[in-house]
């Protein structure tokens, strides 16, 4: 007989382990631009039913949080070495990989399957090719290989204006490919904000993040540089007669902040701000403040001023 | 401080967890159903 210590069975992941692994946080905002893409959208003759709206935007953010799902998958070990994402649920034991894996598959393909079925299949077809972005391209394969990882895979994060935009037109146009642009344009001030205050975070996890490759003093010239070409190209859609002053003005302010604020993170560097990296925290904020006003500004730019 | 029953709270996960995916199944079928009707009208 054998006198093994009997293990206690771990117990199962909760629901709100499941919840986690989409990335809420993140999903909101993949929300917030998904509606502002398609309620931006022009409504013409035949404006979009409100169920199959919902229908978009539900099938929008269940594909961002199965590709989210398949990112932590594939991220555990890398996740267990950080303290910000040590006490996920899989690096914390809570749940085991391939639950995440095939609970990350199950959202991706049913979201993209009602999404053809339901909308369309060219949104369809573009949310496939995010989520394949995100989980493959980005997680796989950009990630740990490069320290452009952000620039290229903050695509990702681009598509879901444009989804929601395809959503209510059944067309890519200029405007949405402009929305996709903003977002890709400011995604890297707003991930290397971020990694200059946690990079030894990522060091500790072997991520070749920007700080950690090139140093701060590149890193900080590169958001600056970024935050330099995100100004006209949230101006466009006004410059070229897309939208109105309202939304025209809304981007001129806020660009106008974004810039301020990535000058005070590139230049006037003292021992003092380099060791509690106010600036950047300042930045990495108001660069969230920057996307959902920019965004509302455009909803709010098509509702009163047609 | 009372140790937890590791069966009853085996039990509870469990039962939170059929909870939501009853929610969210109920949830599909109404989104289903209102989306076929929507689409029938012309």
């Amino acid at each position: 007989m054998s006198t093994a210590p009997v293990q206690p069975i771990p117990l199962p992941a909760d629901w709100r382990d499941f919840w986690s692994l989409t990335k809420p946080r993140v999903m909101s905002l993949v929300i917030f631009t998904g509606l502002c893409g398609l309620l931006a959208a022009p409504r013409g003759a035949h404006p979009i039913n409100p169920v199959i709206g919902f229908t978009a935007i539900l099938c929008i953010a269940i594909g961002a949080g199965g590709a989210a799902a398949l990112n932590m998958w594939w991220e555990a070990d890398l996740d267990a070495k950080m303290k910000r994402t040590a006490n996920r649920a899989l690096p914390a034991g809570r749940m085991d990989r391939t639950v995440a894996r095939d609970f990350g598959i199950a959202l991706a393909v049913g979201s993209v399957l009602v999404m053809g079925l339901g909308v369309g299949l060219l949104a369809s077809a573009i949310l496939a090719f995010s989520i394949f972005y995100y989980a493959v391209i980005y997680t796989i394969w950009l990630k740990p290989r490069t320290p452009q990882n952000i620039v290229i895979g903050g695509g990702a994060g681009a598509f879901p204006p444009m989804i929601g935009w395809i959503a209510a037109t059944g067309d890519i146009t200029l405007m949405p490919v402009l929305l996709f642009a903003i977002i890709f344009f400011w995604t890297p001030p707003h991930f290397w904000a971020l990694a200059l205050f946690v990079e030894t975070d990522y060091a500790a996890a072997g991520i070749p993040m920007m700080p950690v490759v090139a140093g701060h003093r590149s890193t900080r010239r590169q958001i600056l540089i970024y935050a330099v070409l995100l100004l006209p190209i949230a101006l466009a859609p006004f410059l070229l007669g897309l939208t109105h002053w309202l939304y025209g003005l809304s981007a001129l302010l806020l660009g106008a902040a974004f810039l301020i604020l990535s000058l005070r993170v590139a230049t006037f560097r003292t021992p003092a701000n380099d060791a509690d990296m106010c600036a950047e925290k300042r930045l990495f904020a108001f660069s969230i403040v920057y996307l959902f006003a920019l965004f509302g500004a455009l909803v709010a730019d098509r509702f009163i001023l047609g | 401080m009372t140790e937890l029953d590791p069966n009853a709270e085996r039990q509870r996960i469990i039962k939170g967890r059929n909870r939501v995916l009853a929610l969210v199944l109920f949830g599909l079928a109404v989104l289903f159903f209102a989306i076929t009707i929507v689409k029938k009208i012309p």
